[in-house]
């Protein structure tokens, strides 16, 4: 196999980026392989941060003062460099939430609500998070429209065959993840959204696993509604963003009323806002759109190709050993067709079990169904352990993980 | 590996007591975590209110169903007046080592079924 594409040097220049790298989990040094889960934060992210809360905190959007004049104007060129980060067509599409699930909602409840009815039908599929099947099970509830999904292969992979069957003019709205947090699959969305748009459905794609680790371009994707998380890509927690086409956010009626939405209130009636405060009521996460501006920021100056590239390597050769293992299980398919995240069983030994034993080693591995029991029904397990990688893991760290769990399997053998 | 797997542990898991079924059951529970699959049944054969027979059975992480087999060990002989009052901390007296809030509800399923049980609950309330 051809060498990984950092160098060392390059590597443990990014990893010295990640002051909670450097800490020991006991005696031992962290060993982070639960990316998937959450991201951690270079060093540049957290002066942010700090310098916003020290320096220039003030509400946005309101005062007339220096510290709510730079405030904005910091927040908004957030906004800016997050929409060029996906490249949105604007940034005014670029609506902020508290993260891609409420993203999912915030879609379910406007445009869905005003969209979906009996006959009407919406297609998922079976490799979907929670929080891409829950909120439209609850709006199927509320308006009686179908919901279907797309099966999925042995392998992990969207089962096709069947998908003129399902995609229908019946079809309104086809959801479906880029990269799964599970088996890993990373789907074919510009094909599927092609597929989609030729029945007429539009599309929303749940990017909370794909924009932190591969390049993303809503507009070569054609996607109507894009949602992603801010913790997930070097940036702070409780926010994400909620991309959609123009014409359709201006159709869709608000989420949240209250302040900032709104062009007018009065007793009788409110006008709202213009894009994209007619979804962002309250004040917003002014500090964490911020900081998630530092981290586009960080990962465009590495290059979310070299990201990708990195994180391939790493995920083949981590496929590779851990399929040495006796009684090893991964589930999804194989190294080409997945992105930088393994789940898998081993032998009886229960994830929990493997997660504690990891964690002696300093370790951090996930355990459990990751909210995802429907393709964990489909392999026939309620559970797995799930390894996943970002920018700064190494091929030493895997090797970790690797005889870790090859002496986790002996200990409960 | 020793802190949270002392030997009793490991050797409760491995070697379980009291696994299997009991004919006619005069108590019978079953739950689960559904978080992560742990999963327990518990049958008690009770005479004047005091447990005669023990039966676990179920599937799950070591912590869960080692703590189920020491705990069967444990209440045969004992009144089921005795049984609705241990709580939490006779189970951590049990195991004997430290455990997080994650790995507690693991710890803690077999008494909770054990007490659904006695209590002749249809359902855990939630």
């Amino acid at each position: 196999m051809q060498s990984l594409p950092s160098t060392a040097d390059r590597l443990n220049t990014i990893r010295r980026d990640f002051p909670i790298l450097q800490r020991q989990v006991g005696d031992q040094p962290l060993v982070y392989l639960d990316n998937a889960a959450t991201s951690q934060k270079p060093a540049a992210v957290l002066q942010t941060l700090d310098d916003y809360y020290r320096r220039y905190n003030a509400n946005v959007h309101r005062g007339v003062h220096t510290l709510s004049e730079e405030a904005t104007q910091a927040y908004e060129d957030a906004r800016v460099r997050i929409a060029r980060f996906i490249n949105a067509p604007s940034a005014k599409q670029v609506i902020f939430t508290s993260g891609t699930t409420a993203g999912i909602n915030l879609v379910a409840y406007t445009w869905g609500r005003a969209n979906l009815g009996p006959g009407d039908e919406v297609l998922i599929t079976e490799m979907e998070h929670h929080s891409n099947i829950v909120p439209w099970q609850i709006l199927r509830e509320q308006t009686g429209f179908t919901l279907r999904y797309v099966p999925i292969t042995d392998e992990g992979l969207l089962d096709l065959s069947q998908l003129d069957q399902l995609l229908t003019e019946r079809t309104k709205l086809f959801c479906f993840t880029h990269m799964s947090n599970v088996v890993g699959t990373i789907n074919p969305v510009r094909e599927l959204v092609q597929a989609a748009h030729a029945v007429g459905a539009k599309v929303l794609v749940d990017g909370a696993q794909s924009v932190p680790h591969l390049p993303v371009d809503v507009q070569a994707l054609d996607v109507d509604f894009f949602v992603f998380s801010s913790h997930k890509m070097c940036g702070p927690t409780g926010l994400g963003v909620l991309y959609g086409k123009r014409e359709l956010l201006e159709a869709m009626p608000p989420f949240m009323g209250g302040g900032d939405m709104i062009r007018e209130v009065k007793l009788s009636g409110s006008k709202w806002n213009a894009l994209p405060y007619k979804f962002e009521a309250g004040t917003p996460a002014i500090a964490e759109v911020i900081g998630l501006g530092a981290a586009v920021d960080y990962l465009s100056a590495i290059g979310m190709e070299f990201v990708h590239e990195h994180e391939q390597w790493l995920t083949r050769y981590a496929y590779e050993q851990l399929s040495t293992l006796a009684g090893l299980r991964i589930l999804g398919p194989g190294p080409e067709q997945r992105g930088g995240l393994i789940a898998f069983t081993l032998n009886d030994v229960h994830p929990h079990d493997l997660s504690a034993l990891l964690d002696r080693q300093g370790i951090a591995i996930r355990a459990g169904h990751h909210c995802a029991q429907p393709v964990h029904d489909r392999y026939g397990v309620v559970a797995s352990a799930r390894a996943s990688f970002y920018l700064y893991n190494t091929p030493a760290e895997v090797d970790q993980l690797v005889v870790g769990l090859a002496q986790a399997s002996s200990f409960f053998g | 590996m020793e802190a949270l797997y002392r030997e009793a542990i490991l050797d409760h898991y491995k070697h379980p007591r009291y696994k299997g079924h009991l004919e006619n059951p005069d108590i019978h529970y079953h739950d689960h975590n559904p978080f992560c699959g742990d999963e327990l049944t518990i049958e008690l054969k009770v005479e004047n209110d005091v447990v005669v027979a023990v039966a676990f059975d179920g599937r799950g992480c070591a912590i869960s169903q080692a703590t189920a087999s020491m705990l069967m060990e444990e209440i045969i002989g004992k009144s089921l007046t005795e049984l609705k009052a241990l709580d939490k901390e006779y189970i951590l007296e049990l195991l004997g080592i430290e455990i997080g809030p994650v790995r507690l509800k693991c710890a803690l399923l077999s008494l909770k079924v054990l007490k659904a049980g006695i209590w002749g609950l249809e359902e855990w309330p939630e």
